[in-house]
């Protein structure tokens, strides 16, 4: 008879992975047993804690882990220091995000519909609202869409990393059908996030089919050390190694939103809540670069074994991307008139510059990568956390906002989000802070000096230069310029360019009017509703304003906007630390 | 029976479904696309865990299976979603994003 042999398995070494994805199970839990008026605050500081505690957890496993990294379950969970530095980066982003879609800004709403399965227009959509449903699941779903991308950094095995794609997709799908504006778009962009990205991860798991068809293993690592021993199943079937590799790039690449697999982000980013837009923009980005990185370093070294020839042509694959990312990015990211899509626009450009990095395929400047996705992650959760809070608001046309016009609008004061970027025009007027966070935000993206973005570049298209490659650093560094143009054009609307609704003195209250008004109408009861009604036949037009967070965003937007001047002007501690995790080869 | 031509069977299938997925209109068929990428993924596996003769590739195609389910269970929450919102599964009337 045989006995049973319990696996050993480093339970600290998974610490990080577990208190996030735990953390999400407790958080159904909490949906089922915690009465409703509480479970809002619960489930914000569950996930706000589960990502604190496994960001400690990664800063606990740091030293350990430089000094030695550990194969965990059999290789499932393979953690280098680039693996946990990627965990640490998706945690910190993840944190920031969770933050900002936990504002209720002045409006007391979030951005999520109160029943997001109600068909749009209906009464039992309406009467959702009356009842002040709220559908807290969003952050069960933000924890298990954060482990998956924490996984998926940070495994060898391409089945887990197949699995922690779905893990991180789904959940993502979901969120972005649940806005509660808009919601046409809304359910738009998930199903073409959807459908999209269930064929991506259709080609990605057939590609893993045929590596595992030629190596006889669906381990990175063991593949490589089989080619170069020369034990291998399928002798002479190489052409199946390659059209798998390819595969599982193109599943990859997808994830990163690079050239020709882009198709979705725009659409995507435009039509998802903006929180979640942040959120997915900076951490799947974060998650899916890293493991892009380690599936080609680690193949590179089987396919190299194979045939150097092959290499080459992987390289060529990348680099026809790379640029074709950044000019695409670039050039149609400035017609665009809506401030998400050039947002969407401006990730897809940072996905090519950060593969200019990648394409040098030089271990030693991968490090540059880690710092590049911090950096863009940052200026990205804050960007968006911004376009949360500058909202349309319907007036009664030819009444000064002084007077009681606030319920007028059907949804309560403030509408959705001001996109069109000309409605941005005056912003620097009515909101100086944000508008300035606003901008540090977009110079970082730009990479303009004394922000995180400049050294970010810098490592990026110096690795690209190390690896031979200097004419694509160059083509980077156009393309870059290119995107400053519209940073710009961005920067200048918000700040020299006059509101149209200036004209009209005080036509736009600031925020403690608007507050103000809010009350009224709150303990005013009846009479201002009734005043509504008489003013709704009355024109109606919408103006801009600066909804004021009540709190989490207003971090958010502080931290991200703090720690990107600091990164830019004392990059050097974070530099040491990323420097330390360039080793991903355990 | 040559054991390439199932992997050759598998890649004919795989095909078939990326075709559906780029040429046909209505959501649930391009899904049911993707289902038949993921079977036929399913088949190379378990055909290839034949010709090593080892077990991981059977084990993988229950993975995979199970991954298939979970990913029915909400792609077509949203299709129904749509469907119920604009009575038509279409992906070409799903067209409000564009530019």
């Amino acid at each position: 008879m045989t006995t049973f042999v319990p696996p050993e398995i480093d339970w600290l070494a998974l610490a990080p992975l577990i208190v996030v994805l735990g953390a999400g199970v407790v958080g159904i839990l909490v949906e089922a047993f915690v009465p409703a008026r509480a479970r809002r605050t619960t489930q914000i500081v569950l996930a706000l804690a589960a990502l604190a505690g496994g960001l400690a957890f990664v800063a606990v496993l740091w030293p350990q882990i430089v000094a030695q990294p550990v194969q965990v379950v059999g290789g499932s969970v393979t953690l280098t220091p680039f693996a946990l530095a990627a965990q640490g980066i998706v945690a910190v982003l993840a944190f920031l995000g969770v933050l900002v879609v936990a504002d209720r800004t002045s409006t007391g709403q979030d951005a999520f519909a109160p029943t997001a399965s109600a068909v749009p227009g209906t009464s039992y959509e309406d009467l959702a609202r009356r009842a002040g449903l709220v559908q807290t699941e969003i952050y069960p779903l933000l924890l298990f869409a954060t482990g998956g991308m924490m996984l998926f950094a940070s495994t060898d095995d391409l089945v887990v990393m197949f699995i922690a794609l779905e893990v991180l997709s789904l959940p993502l799908y979901v969120l972005c059908a649940t806005a509660r504006r808009r919601r046409l778009l809304s359910q738009e962009a998930a199903a073409k996030y959807f459908l999209l990205g269930a064929f991506a991860s259709a080609l990605f798991i057939f590609g893993v089919a045929l590596i595992y068809g030629f190596a006889g293993t669906v381990r990175l690592l063991q593949i490589a050390q089989q080619v170069q021993g020369g034990m291998l199943p399928l002798e002479g079937m190489s052409v199946l190694l390659v059209a798998g590799v390819l595969l599982v790039t193109v599943g990859l690449l997808f994830k990163v939103g690079a050239v020709p697999f882009h198709a979705w982000t725009p659409d995507v980013y435009t039509g998802a809540p903006t929180p979640i837009t942040g959120f997915m923009a900076a951490c799947t980005k974060a998650a899916a670069v890293v493991a892009l990185v380690q599936v080609l370093y680690r193949t590179s070294i089987g396919v190299q074994a194979v045939d150097p020839q092959i290499l080459r042509q992987l390289q060529v694959v990348i680099v026809v991307v790379a640029i074709a990312t950044m000019v695409v990015g670039a050039v149609v990211g400035s017609v665009q008139s809506d401030v998400k899509r050039l947002l969407a626009y401006s990730s897809i450009a940072h996905a090519g510059f950060l593969l200019v990095g990648i394409a040098g395929f030089n271990a030693q400047v991968q490090a540059s990568t880690l710092f590049y996705l911090l950096a863009y992650g940052l200026s990205t959760v804050g960007a968006f956390a911004v376009v949360t809070l500058v909202r349309e608001r319907r007036v009664a046309s030819g009444s000064r906002s002084g007077e009681d016009n606030g319920p007028v609008a059907d949804d309560g004061v403030v509408l959705g989000e001001a996109t069109e970027i000309a409605q941005w025009a005056g912003l620097g007027r009515k909101a100086p802070w944000l508008t300035a966070a606003f901008g540090i935000f977009l110079l970082s993206m730009a990479g303009i000096p004394l922000t995180a973005g400049f050294v970010a570049k810098f490592g990026a298209f110096s690795g690209a230069v190390t690896g031979g490659l200097w004419w694509l650093a160059v083509l980077g560094v156009l393309a870059s310029i290119v995107t400053v143009a519209f940073y710009l054009r961005l920067l200048v609307v918000m700040v020299f360019r006059r509101a149209d609704d200036e004209t009209v003195p005080e036509q736009v209250p600031d925020a403690e009017d608007l507050d103000a008004s809010e009350t009224a109408g709150a303990s005013g009861g009846t009479a201002p509703a009734a005043l509504a009604t008489a003013q709704v036949t009355a024109a109606q037009r919408v103006v801009v304003t600066v909804a004021r967070s009540r709190g989490p965003a207003a971090v958010a937007v502080a931290v991200c906007a703090v720690a990107t001047v600091i990164l830019g002007v004392f990059p050097s501690p974070v530099l040491d630390l990323v420097e330390q995790a360039s080793k991903f080869v355990p | 029976m040559e054991i390439t031509n199932y992997v050759v069977l598998a890649a004919v299938l795989f095909a078939i479904g990326a075709t559906t997925v780029l040429l046909r209109r209505n959501a649930i068929v391009v899904f049911m696309g993707v289902e038949l990428m993921l079977n036929a993924t399913n088949l190379a596996f378990v055909t290839f865990a034949r010709l090593h003769g080892d077990l991981t590739g059977q084990v993988l195609a229950f993975f995979v299976m199970v991954v298939a389910a979970a990913e029915v269970v909400v792609g077509l929450a949203i299709i129904v979603t749509i469907f119920r919102t604009r009575r038509s599964a279409s992906v070409d009337d799903v067209n409000l994003l564009k530019g």
